[in-house]
């Protein structure tokens, strides 16, 4: 009996961790902003985000194609984004303004014009 | 006061060399006669983008890196060598026109008179394939050789999709350090800028600072790169890091205005802002000595 509960936990452990473990698994925060944004050759969708200082956000980007980047230097956020997973990017925007974001990772002929803005209000 | 090239040159060391504008170098032949065994001259070519097409930027795209190749030749005393700092093909995202147009730069420059080139990619020539096709027409993307007393390193931060070194890379250049004395005279070449120049449109390296640490211990070290399409010239510490002038395209100032773009023809003065260098290299005292040549191999 004892053995068949500590099995129990075991697995239950095991499954647990695997949830963890894979994108598929995320609970943001109760004022968390979650914003999806999809990046393929040679742009972002949505190129235009809008934030709010102060408010947290997790942005989760997917690669449809290859290897992206993303960086907001303003902003000091980077990531990379590869294909196949959710990545995800947290942070807090502190300051107000219009911010440019651009791939850094060199994805092709169109790589230098892929890019957005994002904006974060009071 | 007139101030004869050897004395300019004994201005500054190896790691901060100075700009010989308007002076003679090796190249003339007038001055290589005092050249000692130990000196020597190098070319460096950057950033050619064979096959970029765009009449507003450049509307003799076919045309410009003939006309380097051909000023190179027409200098009157040939270079050691001649090295291509990167992007030597514009990008393509098709890997049959990568191969054709490595082919048709390949055949340009074998009309070179100098047959001692040395190349490097940049990431429109091995960024979306990890340099394969580029080592199959110019082999190894990272290297060192020596010449004269001088130990040059071939850095690779374009290969990896992430533009960065690499600790692979890392690794294989602290080992070869470990080889150099201090006061070794050491030249490195890479094709982005190893210091943050300015990130916000990428003319950086990810890990840069990290290659920049290892050489940090040397007190003659000199990196020459590409990239940004302009000169620029900037010391991290006492290592001096020199952009060269592209062959196809100028691009603006870092930071000048707010979106990267190559600045159109100006027909008035066309291959503004393109251009190649020659690097004096001499051993007592151990200092660099840099020119700036357009185009039409008019020093500048």
């Amino acid at each position: 009996m004892k053995s068949t509960k500590s099995r129990l936990l075991v697995y239950g452990a095991v499954v647990a961790f695997i949830l963890i473990s894979t994108s598929s698994y995320f609970v943001a925060a109760e004022n968390e902003q979650v914003i999806q944004i999809t990046a393929k050759r040679f742009e972002y969708s949505p190129k235009e985000i809008t934030l709010k200082k102060g408010v947290p956000v997790v942005l989760e980007f997917t690669s449809l194609d290859r290897l992206h980047g993303f960086t907001c230097p303003s902003l000091g956020i980077r990531m990379d984004i590869r294909p196949g997973k959710v990545n995800r990017l947290r942070f807090v925007p502190d300051k107000v303004g219009t911010f440019p974001f651009h791939c850094d990772n060199f994805c092709g002929s169109g790589h230098e014009g892929m890019r957005g803005t994002i904006t974060v209000t009071e | 006061m007139k101030i004869d090239r050897r004395d300019f040159l004994k201005l500054a060391g190896i790691g901060s060399a100075v700009f010989a504008s308007g002076l003679g170098g090796l190249h003339d032949l007038t001055n290589r006669a005092l050249a000692t065994e130990d000196e020597f001259f190098f070319v460096q070519l950057s950033d050619t983008h064979w096959g970029f097409t765009g009449q507003a930027v450049n509307p003799d795209s076919t045309g410009t890196l003939k006309k380097a190749v051909e000023a190179v030749n027409n200098l009157k005393i040939q270079p050691d060598f001649i090295m291509f700092t990167g992007d030597l093909t514009h990008v393509t995202d098709d890997d049959k026109d990568r191969r054709t147009r490595m082919s048709q730069f390949e055949d340009i420059v074998s009309a070179l008179k100098v047959k001692n080139i040395r190349f490097m990619p940049g990431e429109h020539d091995a960024g979306l394939d990890e340099g394969a096709a580029f080592k199959e027409f110019f082999g190894k993307t990272h290297y060192t050789f020596d010449h004269k007393g001088v130990h040059f390193i071939v850095l690779d931060n374009v290969s990896d999709p992430t533009s960065t070194v690499g600790k692979d890379q890392l690794e294989w250049l602290s080992a070869d350090l470990k080889k150099q004395k201090k006061d070794s005279r050491i030249v490195v070449f890479t094709h982005r800028p190893l210091f943050d120049l300015y990130p916000d449109w990428d003319w950086y390296t990810r890990d840069g600072a990290k290659a920049i640490e290892m050489l940090m211990p040397y007190l003659n070290v000199t990196v020459f790169y590409g990239h940004i399409h302009q000169e620029n010239h900037k010391n991290t510490g006492h290592i001096a890091h020199h952009a060269a002038k592209g062959l196809m395209f100028p691009l603006p100032a870092p930071g000048s205005v707010p979106v990267k773009n190559p600045i159109p023809w100006n027909a008035s003065q066309p291959y503004k802002g393109l251009g190649f260098r020659s690097v004096d290299v001499t051993a007592k005292p151990a200092a660099l000595a840099i020119a700036e040549f357009n185009v039409k191999g008019e020093k500048l």
